[in-house]
């Protein structure tokens, strides 16, 4: 073996890798093994401590490293297979602060009378004795803890990869975790293993179609890289059949993951089935990392190719945001009627995608750091408004709550208003932010879908507003549960960026046109 | 006093000319206080909750009293000012700052966003006393008096804004406060509904303005008003129009213009002093301010200017016409307030001719509405909160206060002289002629059914003989509620003369909104006889009908199919239904493939699985796994095949 050694060395440069630069991925990565082993070693007792101090410490400590990494260190890492660069820093940003404040809330134990959010033991079967019996215990799982942590780490990943393969395992790390997360849920459990098992399925279908299209990607540039296949797109002319096909297949993956129209329809029933608190993280979370990774693959590998995908992105953008509005006008449960909400979103954020500028990266980067925290904070409301048997989905039982819970539902309707873009709310700069830069680009005709959308939008949102507060209470009205320092902690960080975010958006605004353009 | 000349002798000026916007110095800096000071009031009084329960209302009435005289001081100050100088622009902060395009959190202050803050902060400060008379019983005044606030602070903004976005803010913040209030009895449902409606309504004509402004943003590239009133020279004629309708849109569902109105008589739900403040004399008249505001671009384009003139024609005579039907004394004033209002709208609709007196007629009408909304609360007060005119009269003995200023308010509305709607009626009836003369013979007959159903309303609650059940009292109100009254009856008596000779108002506003005199084509006294014979006429016909004869105690059900009509308010939510609700309700049950159900597989208890979401097969959304595989797989073939299609197109 070691006369083979000469050679290679000579043929192949090692990587180097930039330990700084990947730090903030590493850090939660050792967070995340060291959670396992928590669950290895120490005593059921002290678990949830121990990994409650990991994960805060974990998210902290890669938050700092964001936040601090210094100009020297940005650039391509890892041989090109990520990019630590503007985009990046600012979107794992985005995605440590919101993960910080939804780990808040799925750290709630107060809500539930027997426990926090997820089943005593995920193996047992549905209603059998075995079930009870732990539930009496009060057992709790703690895996939870590493399999969150991972999650978050693929995300970092995936919004930093610059390379096809680092893009389809970072998708699968954050994926995988979550599959498990949504089929947790204490109550109602059938329902969650269902939602589980779809976003499993789905999810793996949508991947094989990105694996399919990086294939292909890879026939026509000769490469993974998103730099080559940008210059492949710029200078080889033929090979159309891979370049779309290419093209098309890693947009669908793409696509599924942000839940853009017709690839939606998980969405709906995986957030009605999962613990509210880990909704309330994917909705948030995924929406960054899933755009942050579109961003990139469209902008920097098929930005060559911009000219033709962007006819089929506006027709998406516009479908989007008008089925997600018009499916949510109906919706009778309120975390689907959040589901509807996040679709119509995506669309309001495909716009930025689609208007291929600096102005719609930054306007869309914006964007998503609003809707995250303010869907978490929404997310964690609803958590709190409980029947006898768990949260009451029912928008029905919401009536009334302005009378008996004037702080909560006003806080919720605050959030509510921020959804639909009412002036002064995070969520009013984030879509003027996004219109404009789509008028820019020319797409006035979608931006008018999209003002016409919002019209719709503000139906269903104030819809819930006007129950909370102008109709009257049914018999069964719920109970409003008052949380913990942890959600109610989770809730007010919330409440200030959406009003931050609304009056003085400035200092966000211009870090996020600062975090322009993506490296190649 | 600058402005001391007489209203005739003004000369023709064209277009606007209103100079330079000059940078808020020395007594100006205090504009933004105007706002704050109610904003903070209303966010101490929702935030100390029932410990504030003893003062709040207190408060609350120093916040809006503080404002009106603050509005005083900055009046004055201006008068101070040489007349190019008099556009004050304060700007507060960057609000977003996004690639070519910046919007500041910016005020401008400047003729007729100053006489907008006198009437809101003034009648609006003569509200708030009255209403600590009047909800005195309430257990939730103090809310009552934070969303009064709230009300104040966010009419301010929407008129001292310098650019369409801010106002739209302060668009926003008026409907919410707006729609706290009309359901601020929300325990009966009759309120909790019509705060729905007028929320729903309004949300039609919201996304006329948000239209507007991206049409602004897309063609222009700013939303300032000075800005616009740049660049929309430049901007092609269409587009324009387009830019004119979505602005009218947005008017017709703020201020209940045809054919957005139903809204507006169910908005009485509401305690009465709302109804005087917001459903009367400013927020409906929002859509008045934002036409004339917009006058650089309605002036281009004539399609929109003579749908203005339509909707506002329209609005007057059904307003009227369903006033007089109307045997519940609120509803008979929001028929007339719609009327009112139309005829404000189609003053602005005549162009530089009108807009002076669209904003004057605003003004008169802010006092004496309020006026005869607050002398309906006190009568309402002593009659243990019934409205049927039918069960009222003779009440002129017992309530000589009210009658006195009710009276004084009735000559204003009906435009006797010298009281202070003749001035400002005759003078949009005299444009009307001039310009649209069908529009005029309309406004002409409009005159004489207001003074038919006005004097319907004053025959059956002061005169005729007393109708009401022996267990109820009527008595005068206690000072606190007749004092505002009083002053506001002051107002329609003298508000007229004195806006048009001391304060000039012609030639106040038109450095802002332009003027233009217009000579009707018969003689103005032959007009002005002619008016005045119409109103005498309708007045007469009200008074023999309602003060001479006996009026039941039930309303008659054999009746006209007029009268059927105007009761049913002309069928506006008939019309409402068809034409917004049925739509809609079609478009999302039976066009969208959709999921009403609730997923419930814990419920059923199916198997473990993918069958939980069955029931509903054949739907899009049907819960199957290989369904949704299959909608991905159509949508990717889709999307291929549109790419293909943009290539090798």
């Amino acid at each position: 073996m070691v006369h083979l050694a000469v050679p290679l060395a000579e043929t192949l440069t090692f990587p180097s890798f930039q330990y700084r630069a990947m730090a903030p991925i590493l850090v939660v990565l050792g967070a995340a093994v060291l959670g396992v082993l928590v669950e290895a070693l120490v005593p059921q007792g002290a678990r949830r401590a121990v990994q409650l101090a990991v994960t805060l410490g974990g998210l902290g400590a890669a938050l700092a490293l964001v936040v601090a990494t210094p100009a020297s260190e940005q650039g391509m890492v890892a041989a090109g297979a990520l990019a630590v660069d503007g985009p990046t820093l600012f979107l794992q940003m985005t995605i440590l602060v919101v993960a910080i404040v939804a780990m808040l809330v799925v750290a709630e134990r107060r809500v539930d009378p027997s426990g926090d959010a997820f089943a005593p033991r995920a193996a047992a079967l549905v209603g059998s004795t075995e079930e009870q019996e732990q539930t009496r215990l009060g057992w709790t799982q703690t895996e939870v803890w590493p399999l969150f942590l991972f999650a978050v780490s693929g995300m970092l990943l995936f919004v930093a990869a610059s390379d096809l393969l680092m893009l389809f395992i970072a998708l699968e790390v954050m994926s995988l975790p979550l599959y498990l997360l949504a089929g947790m849920a204490r109550r109602r459990r059938l329902l969650s293993q269902e939602a589980a098992m779809k976003y499993f399925l789905l999810g793996s279908f949508a991947s094989a179609f990105l694996l399919y299209g990086s294939a292909m990607l890879f026939g026509f540039a000769g490469s993974l890289d998103f730099a080559v296949i940008a210059d492949a797109f710029r200078d080889k002319p033929g090979q159309l059949g891979l370049q779309l096909l290419g093209l098309g297949l890693v947009s669908v993956g793409l696509l599924f993951k942000i839940a853009a129209v017709p690839f939606h329809m998980w969405a709906p029933d995986v957030y009605q089935g999962s613990p509210t608190p880990i909704a309330g993280f994917m909705a948030a979370t995924v929406k960054v990392a899933a755009f942050g990774a579109l961003l990139r693959v469209m902008y920097v590998a098929l930005g060559g190719a911009a000219w033709e995908w962007q006819p089929a992105f506006w027709v998406i953008a516009s479908i989007t945001m008008l089925v997600g509005v018009v499916l949510a006008v109906t919706s009778s449960d309120i975390k689907r009627m959040l589901a509807y909400s996040s679709i119509a979103h995506a669309g309001f954020l495909l716009l930025g995608v689609v208007a291929f500028s600096t102005a719609g990266l930054s306007a869309t980067m914006f964007y998503l750091l609003a809707y995250g925290l303010t869907t978490v904070g929404a997310f964690a409301i609803v958590m709190l408004v409980r029947g006898p048997s768990g949260e009451a989905g029912h928008l029905s039982s919401w009536a009334g709550l302005g009378r008996t819970s004037p702080l909560l539902a006003g806080v919720f309707a605050l959030f509510l208003l921020a959804l639909a873009g009412i002036p002064l709310t995070s969520g009013f700069t984030a879509k003027f932010g996004v219109f404009a830069a789509a008028i820019e680009s020319g797409g006035v005709w979608a931006v008018l879908a999209a003002v016409l959308a919002s019209a719709i939008s503000a139906f269903f949102y104030l819809k819930v507003i006007v129950l909370m507060f102008f109709a009257k209470p049914g018999p069964d009205a719920p109970a409003v549960v008052v949380p913990s320092l942890l959600t109610s902690t989770a809730i007010g960080v919330a409440v200030v960026a959406t009003v931050v975010l609304g009056v003085f958006p400035q200092v966000f605004l211009d870090l996020a046109d600062a975090s322009t353009p993506f490296l190649r | 006093m600058a402005v001391i000349t007489t209203a005739l002798s003004i000369a023709t000026e064209g277009a606007p000319n209103p100079g330079e916007v000059v940078a808020a110095s020395g007594t100006f800096t205090l504009t933004a206080l105007l706002i704050a000071i109610p904003l903070a009031s209303a966010a101490l009084l929702l935030l100390l909750g029932r410990r504030a329960d003893r003062w709040g209302h207190l408060l609350g009435t120093l916040a809006a009293a503080a404002s009106a005289v603050l509005g005083v001081v900055l009046l004055v100050a201006m008068m101070g000012q040489p007349e190019d100088a008099r556009t004050i622009g304060q700007s507060l902060w960057t609000w977003i700052d996004v690639g070519s395009f910046t919007a500041d959190v910016a005020l401008q202050l400047d003729p007729l966003s100053i006489s907008f803050v006198l009437l809101i902060t003034i009648v609006g400060t003569l509200i708030h006393v009255y209403s600590i008379g009047y909800m005195a019983h309430d257990p939730d005044r103090r809310r009552f008096f934070a969303y009064l606030n709230l009300f104040i602070a966010a009419m301010l903004l929407l008129v001292l804004a310098d650019n369409y976005l801010l106002l739209y803010v302060g668009w926003e913040g008026v409907g919410l406060a707006s729609y706290l209030l009309i359901g601020f009895w929300y325990r009966k449902p009759s309120a909790a509904t019509a705060a729905k409606k007028a929320f729903v309504v309004n949300r039609v004509g919201d996304v006329g303005l948000s239209l507007a402004i991206m049409i602004m943003f897309a063609t222009m590239g700013t939303f300032t008003f000075s800005g616009v009133n740049e660049a929309i020279g430049s901007v092609d004629p269409d587009t324009t129009t387009w830019l004119g309708l979505a602005l009218l849109l947005a008017a017709c569902g703020k201020s209940a213009q045809f054919p957005l109105q139903s809204w507006l008589l169910d908005a009485m739900e509401g305690p009465t002093p709302v109804s005087a403040l917001i459903h009367a004399a400013t927020m409906v008249t929002a859509g008045v301010y934002l036409i004339v505001r917009s006058n650089a671009i309605f002036d281009l384009t004539e399609t929109a200017q003579l749908a203005v003139v339509v909707v506002g024609t329209i609005t007057l005579l059904m307003g009227a016409i369903i006033g007089t039907a109307k045997d519940d004394i609120k509803k008979g004033l929001a028929g007339s307030t719609m009327s009112q209002i139309g005829y404000m709208v189609l003053a602005a609709g005549l162009g530089p001719a009108g807009y002076v007196f669209a904003i004057f007629h605003l003004l008169t009408h802010g006092m004496f509405k309020a006026g005869l909304f607050l002398g309906a609360g006190s009568v309402m007060h002593g009659m243990n909160d019934d409205v049927n005119m039918r069960h009222y009269g003779a009440l002129r003995a017992v309530m000589t206060i009210t009658w006195a200023t009710f009276g004084l308010g009735f000559l204003a509305i009906i435009g006797i002289p010298p009281f202070a709607g003749f001035w400002s009626k005759d003078e949009i009836i005299k444009v009307a002629f001039a310009v649209h003369p069908v529009a005029g013979v309309a406004a002409l007959l409009g005159a004489g059914v207001t003074a038919f159903y006005m004097t319907r309303m004053m025959a059956m609650t002061f005169h005729g003989k007393a109708r009401w059940e022996p267990d109820v009292h009527p008595h005068e109100s206690p000072a606190v509620m007749t004092v505002p009254m009083m002053v506001l009856a002051l107002g329609s008596v003298f508000g007229g003369l004195v806006l048009l000779f001391v304060g000039n108002i012609e030639e106040w506003l038109a450095p802002v909104v332009g003027f233009e005199k217009a000579e009707p084509g018969i003689p103005v006294p032959l007009l002005i006889g002619l008016t005045m014979a119409v109103v005498v006429v309708g007045a007469v016909i009200g008074w023999r009908q309602y003060a001479m004869r006996e009026v039941p105690r039930m309303a008659p059900t054999q009746v006209s199919w007029a009268t059927r009509a105007a009761r049913a308010d002309l069928y506006g939510d008939a019309v409402n239904e068809a034409v917004f609700m049925r739509p809609g309700q079609y478009l999302t049950r039976t066009l969208v493939w959709t999921d009403n159900k609730v997923i419930d597989g814990a419920v059923n208890g199916t198997a473990a699985g993918i069958g939980g979401l069955s029931a509903r097969s054949r739907r899009w959304q049907s819960g199957y796994v290989r369904s949704y595989a299959l909608s991905m797989l159509l949508g990717a073939v889709v999307i291929g095949a549109v790419l293909a299609l943009v290539r090798f197109a």
